[in-house]
Formats: structure tokens, C-alpha cells, sequence
């Protein structure tokens, strides 16, 4: 029974990392930007949640949805407008740049009051306790981060292939100058598409500061990382490819990490590998070997994958 | 006019570590010292970037895991061999029981960076794109956490010390200098033409017969044997080291400096990384120091913000950096200046 319970730990994971996933994927789409400042809008919700403690849940989660959505918004206006017709390199360290800016401000939170970094939040804490089904232990929040992706990726997909405006978004992720030219507004769509990935980013905050009520200035910094290189890995060049790509990551950092044997306290030096503690290796190892055979991405449509090669 | 051009393109850089050094040396607090060779140590890593990046067109996040391989190893062997069974019991016995000098040191640490460059390198650098930076960055992650667990051959998850401190502004500089003159080399020959040539258009690169895979593999040795270099230079001016130290925060710095200072020359990277070397060691040397009344215009932790927002700002305004990615150039200033004189048009 382990090993369903692993199952449904990686599900819930893989499911909080398809939201990060898709808004990444979504501003990728129309902008052709890397958001690595991403994270950063996950801790501003978090912050959010520290700052309304004593509020209502409801009313705590509704500023963070705001104030989220409104930052992606200043980010897009501030940075992502100028640079549109910049180079890769230079749109992605302006993000490391915005990055680095919010981190830093979040830490004169602690400096200032010459307090150990931290917060704790309370927000729906009582989420985070385990429902037990027989011999399995599946924490609530787990169950609800799979109903909120399920229920965020069915609402965009509405969106995307119902709506005037997903229409537009798709056709500026698939060719931006000649959807420009068929009178597509270019800043509008591109505005829409940053407020959803601050919506989606907002979510993301709400389960992540549930899952571990410990909010630092690197909550979500991690995430988006491991995130990143899910997309890629998956394929970014589509929305559903990119979104299975951080749902893949999440599942089988969970799984693999439940299946490596915990190390031996009395062999702390073995060998590359063979225990838990070198997770991050072997999920990077299989990274590699993943862009190594599909450089495209792994659920990127066939005959993609030979241009990028050299 | 080309060959005093070309003569500019190399003493250009060169003197503005000179002067760092030179300054440093000689006027600097104790403080300050040790920041200024850190600054200095950047050059040579983010120059260390610059030949792979700036020539290939390719952004590598995978760079700084040389820059740790020649930290730890320069630190490793010269930790004095009577003390090291002592403080890393786990080691591999040929590891336990011998040291080098400093300057076998820096030579193991630039063979092993090369090295390990070569060999990671030779699969990925069929990438290119955004493939090739999460590839690279994932040769960064199995590195960090490769050292950090395996205490056979590092120290794990504690700090390396008791390593001799023995970059001071001479080794630092002269250190700095020889990385700068290697990648002058490299960008001035025809491997780095060709290199750039298929940066700028990869078919018709191909199409002169040029190996792209093959030159890339080349630029990302050369720069992975001085990444490794500059990695010993780091470690002996901590003294002390960290696996955490040679990561994530590293990587995204310097790649920020050579951006921010111009990826594709080599004025761009070392005005890159002297100038926000320079701006993080003015605000800290400022903070708590300024006030409007009682209040601190620059309270304690300022420092980063400033840095980050600077960085910004010079790429919002600046997109393809401070330098441009340009060279300095008496042609080129000869050329504008006689156009300004001759009007408008």
C-alpha cells in the first residue's frame, strides 16, 4: 500500500507544479520570455498570507489573488514591455535581475526588524492533516491541489479554445507578428496572459504556504526551478506539452524520492546514486538524457525534435 | 589603425584590472581588500564565461559546476596533508595522504575543470537553446549534490577549510590578466571566428564547412579549464569554502554581470563584472550610513536591492549591455567623430 501512497503524494505534487507550469508556459507562449521571476509572485502571495494572519481564510486568499495578479502586471509593464524585442539572454537575466530585487526587498523585512528570517502562516492549516483511508495517509491538501489543478487547467482550456481572447492568445503564441497583423492587439492579449499566470502563480502560493507554513524570501524559488526544467523538458514550445512537462517533474521528483533508500547514518560517503540524498541527481541525470534523445521535449510533437540539433 | 585597434582590444580590459589591482593594493581597508580581489576573481570567471558564451551564442548555466570542481579540488590538495586524515576522515586514501603546492594547485584545478568540461560537454553540446541551458544546468545540480553528499572525495555538507589564503592582489591580478590574454587568444583565432561565425548564422556556417558541435565542444573546454582555474583562485581567498557557495547564487551573479556588462565582447565582461563587483562593495561599505533626519537612506541589507535594481535598470535602458557587446575601437571613434563633424545626414 506504500507504494499507491507514493502514488498519490506524486500526483499531488506533479499537479502544484502543472500550475506553475502552465503560467510559465502561458507568458512563454505570447512573449517568448522565461519568467524566472515567477517565484518571486509566489512568495508575494505568501507574503500576502503572512500579512492578513488574523483575517478570515477567504478573505486572506482574495488579497493574495489581488495583490499577485497586480505584480505580474507592474512586472509585465515595468520590464517585460521594453524588453520585447531583446535578445533571450537579455529578457531572461532581467528576470534573475527582478528576482533577485523582490528576494532582497523581502529580506529587509528581517533585517530591518533584526529578526530571524521566517514567518509562519495559518492559513487553512487544518488542510495539512493527514485523511487516513484504510492504511493510506494522504494529506487534504494533497487531494485539493489535485481538484485545483484539474479544475485550472479545465477553466483555461475553456478559455483557450472558447473564448475571443484565447483564440488570440493562441494565435500569438503560434505566430505573434501575423496575429499582430490580422488585428490581434498585441499588449492586451499580452496583458491577459500575464494576469491568468498571476492567477495560476496566486493558486501555486495558497498550496505551497498550506503544504509547508514556513514562508521565507525564497518561497517559490525552488519550485520555479525545478519547474523550469520540467517545462523545458516537456516541451515549451506548447502549452500542453510544457504543463505535462512540470506535472512529470513534480511526480517523479515524489516518487523517486520515496522509492531511494534513506541513507545509512554510519555510510554518510556512498556512492553517487544509491540513496535518497541523491535525488536531485538522478532527476537531473534523466534531465539530461531526456534532452539529449528529444531536444524538443519529451511530449513535443514528432519530427520538432531534429532542427535543434547540431 | 587595425593592429592599434586590436592592441586596444586586449590592454583596454587589462588595465582596468590593473587599476583595481594597483588601487587595491595599495589604498584599500583591510575590508575592502578582500572584496576588491573578490572582484577580481570574478573577471576571471565571468571572462571564463564569456569565452563560451559570448562566442557560441549558447547560455550555459553549467559553467560555475567548473568553477566548483577547481575550487574543491585546488582546496582539497592543499589542505597540509598531516591535518587532512584529521578533519576528512572519508577520503579516498591518494586523496588523504598528499598536498600540492599553489601552483600545482591552480594548474590541477584548470586540467580537472577542462577536463570535466570536455567530457560533459561532448553530448550536450549538441544542444542549443533553451535545451542546452536547462542541460547545463543540469550538469550544475548533479555537481552540487555530487559534492555535497560524497565525502569520499570533498568534504560533504560542512565547510573546506584550513586552505592557505593565498590569493592576494598579485595572484589575484596576474590570474586575471592570464585569463583575459587566453580568451584575447581564442577570440582572436580562427576557432573563435568560426565559432562566432555559426553564433551569427548556423547554417551558413555549416555550409563553409564548419563543425559547429566540434568548435562549440572547444569554447566549452577551453572556458570549463579557466572556470576550474578560477575556482582555485576563489579558494584561496576564502580560505574557507562551501558547496552552497559555488552554485546557484554564483551562477545567476555572474551571468547577470557578463549580460549586464555586454555578452558578446570581451570589454563587456570585465566591465560587467568590475562594475557590479564595484557597485555591491560601494552600497555595503554605505549602508546604515546615510540619513535624512533619523532616517537611513541606506538601512542594512540595501545592498542587494541596490544591486538588483541597478541591474535592471541598466538592462531596461540597455538591453544588450553596458559595453554594447562592442570592443573599445580607434576606427570606430575616428569614423564617428567625422561624421559628427561633417553634419547631420
Amino acid at each position: 500500500m506504500t507504494h499507491v501512497q507514493a502514488l498519490i503524494d506524486a500526483v499531488g505534487l506533479g499537479s502544484v507544479y502543472a500550475l506553475i507550469a502552465v503560467g510559465i508556459g502561458l507568458v512563454f507562449g505570447v512573449l517568448r520570455l522565461v519568467n524566472f521571476a515567477y517565484g518571486q509572485l509566489i512568495m508575494i502571495g505568501a507574503y500576502m498570507l503572512v500579512f492578513t494572519g488574523g483575517w478570515p481564510d477567504a478573505a486572506g486568499i482574495a488579497v493574495c489573488i489581488v495583490a499577485v495578479v497586480f505584480a505580474s502586471l507592474v512586472m509585465e509593464r515595468v520590464a517585460f514591455r521594453p524588453l520585447r524585442s531583446s535578445s533571450p539572454a537579455t529578457m531572461l537575466v532581467a528576470t534573475f535581475a527582478i528576482s533577485f530585487l523582490l528576494q532582497s526587498i523581502a529580506l529587509l523585512r528581517y533585517t530591518y526588524k533584526n529578526k530571524p528570517v521566517g514567518d509562519t502562516v495559518g492559513t487553512l492549516a487544518q488542510l495539512n492533516r493527514a485523511a487516513t483511508i484504510g492504511s493510506l495517509h494522504v494529506r487534504w491538501i494533497s487531494i485539493v491541489a489535485i481538484i485545483v489543478g484539474v479544475v485550472a487547467l479545465g477553466g483555461l482550456a475553456l478559455l483557450l479554445n472558447r473564448t475571443d481572447i484565447g483564440l488570440q492568445m493562441r494565435a500569438a503564441a503560434a505566430d505573434f507578428r501575423t496575429a499582430r497583423l490580422l488585428g490581434v492587439k498585441a499588449d492586451t492579449v499580452i496583458a491577459f496572459a500575464v494576469a491568468v499566470s498571476g492567477l495560476l502563480a496566486a493558486a501555486a502560493a495558497v498550496i505551497l504556504v498550506v503544504q509547508s507554513p514556513q514562508v521565507t524570501n525564497t518561497t517559490g524559488l525552488d519550485e520555479t526551478i525545478i519547474v523550469l526544467v520540467g517545462v523545458v523538458v516537456g516541451g515549451i514550445d506548447r502549452l500542453l506539452s510544457a504543463t505535462l512537462g512540470g506535472f512529470a517533474i513534480g511526480f517523479a521528483t515524489s516518487f523517486v524520492g520515496s522509492e531511494l533508500p534513506t541513507p545509512d547514518p554510519n555510510n554518510l560517503g556512498a556512492w553517487p546514486f544509491s540513496t535518497s540524498v541523491y535525488l536531485p541527481s538522478v532527476i537531473f541525470g534523466i534531465v539530461i538524457l531526456v534532452l539529449i534523445l528529444r531536444p524538443a521535449g519529451l511530449f513535443a510533437r514528432r519530427g520538432q525534435g531534429a532542427a535543434e540539433r547540431v | 589603425m587595425r593592429r592599434f585597434d586590436a592592441a586596444l582590444q586586449l590592454l583596454g580590459p587589462m588595465a582596468l584590472v590593473g587599476v583595481v589591482a594597483i588601487v587595491g593594493a595599495y589604498a584599500a581597508s583591510a575590508g575592502d581588500s578582500i572584496k576588491l580581489r573578490n572582484a577580481i576573481v570574478n573577471v576571471t570567471i565571468v571572462v571564463a564565461l564569456y569565452v563560451f558564451v559570448g562566442h557560441s551564442g549558447v547560455l550555459s548555466f553549467g559553467q560555475i559546476s567548473f568553477v566548483a570542481v577547481g575550487a574543491f579540488s585546488a582546496g582539497l590538495m592543499t589542505v597540509p596533508a598531516d591535518v587532512k586524515p584529521g578533519v576528512l576522515p572519508d577520503l579516498f586514501s591518494f586523496l588523504k595522504h598528499h598536498s600540492v603546492g599553489n601552483f600545482s594547485s591552480l594548474v590541477l584545478a584548470a586540467v580537472l575543470g577542462g577536463l570535466y568540461a570536455l567530457i560533459v560537454g561532448a553530448p550536450l553540446m549538441r544542444l542549443s537553446g533553451l535545451a542546452a541551458g536547462i542541460a547545463t544546468f543540469a550538469v550544475l545540480g548533479i555537481t552540487h549534490n555530487i559534492l555535497t553528499y560524497w565525502t569520499k572525495i570533498g568534504p560533504g555538507a560542512t565547510a573546506l577549510s584550513l586552505i592557505p589564503e593565498s590569493t592576494n592582489f598579485l595572484q589575484a591580478a596576474v590570474g586575471a590578466l592570464a585569463v583575459i590574454g587566453v580568451a584575447f587568444g581564442y577570440q582572436r583565432s580562427r576557432w573563435g571566428r568560426m565559432l562566432r561565425a555559426a553564433r551569427e548564422d548556423p547554417a551558413a556556417a555549416q555550409a563553409a564547412g564548419i563543425d559547429i558541435h566540434r568548435q562549440r565542444l572547444w569554447a566549452f573546454t577551453l572556458s570549463g579549464a579557466l572556470c576550474g582555474f578560477a575556482g582555485g583562485l576563489l579558494v584561496h581567498l576564502l580560505g574557507s569554502i562551501t558547496t552552497d557557495q559555488v552554485y546557484l547564487e554564483l551562477t545567476f551573479l555572474t551571468l547577470a554581470m557578463l549580460v549586464v556588462g555586454g555578452v558578446n565582447s570581451l570589454l563587456g565582461a570585465v566591465v560587467g563584472a568590475l562594475g557590479v563587483s564595484l557597485l555591491d562593495l560601494f552600497l555595503g561599505d554605505h549602508e546604515n550610513e546615510w540619513h535624512v533626519g533619523s532616517v537611513s537612506l541606506l538601512p542594512g541589507g540595501t545592498r542587494l536591492v541596490g544591486v538588483a535594481f541597478v541591474m535592471l535598470v541598466v538592462l531596461v535602458l540597455r538591453p544588450s549591455g553596458l559595453t554594447g557587446g562592442k570592443e573599445l575601437s580607434l576606427t570606430r571613434a575616428v569614423r564617428r567623430l567625422v561624421q559628427s563633424r561633417s553634419g547631420p545626414g
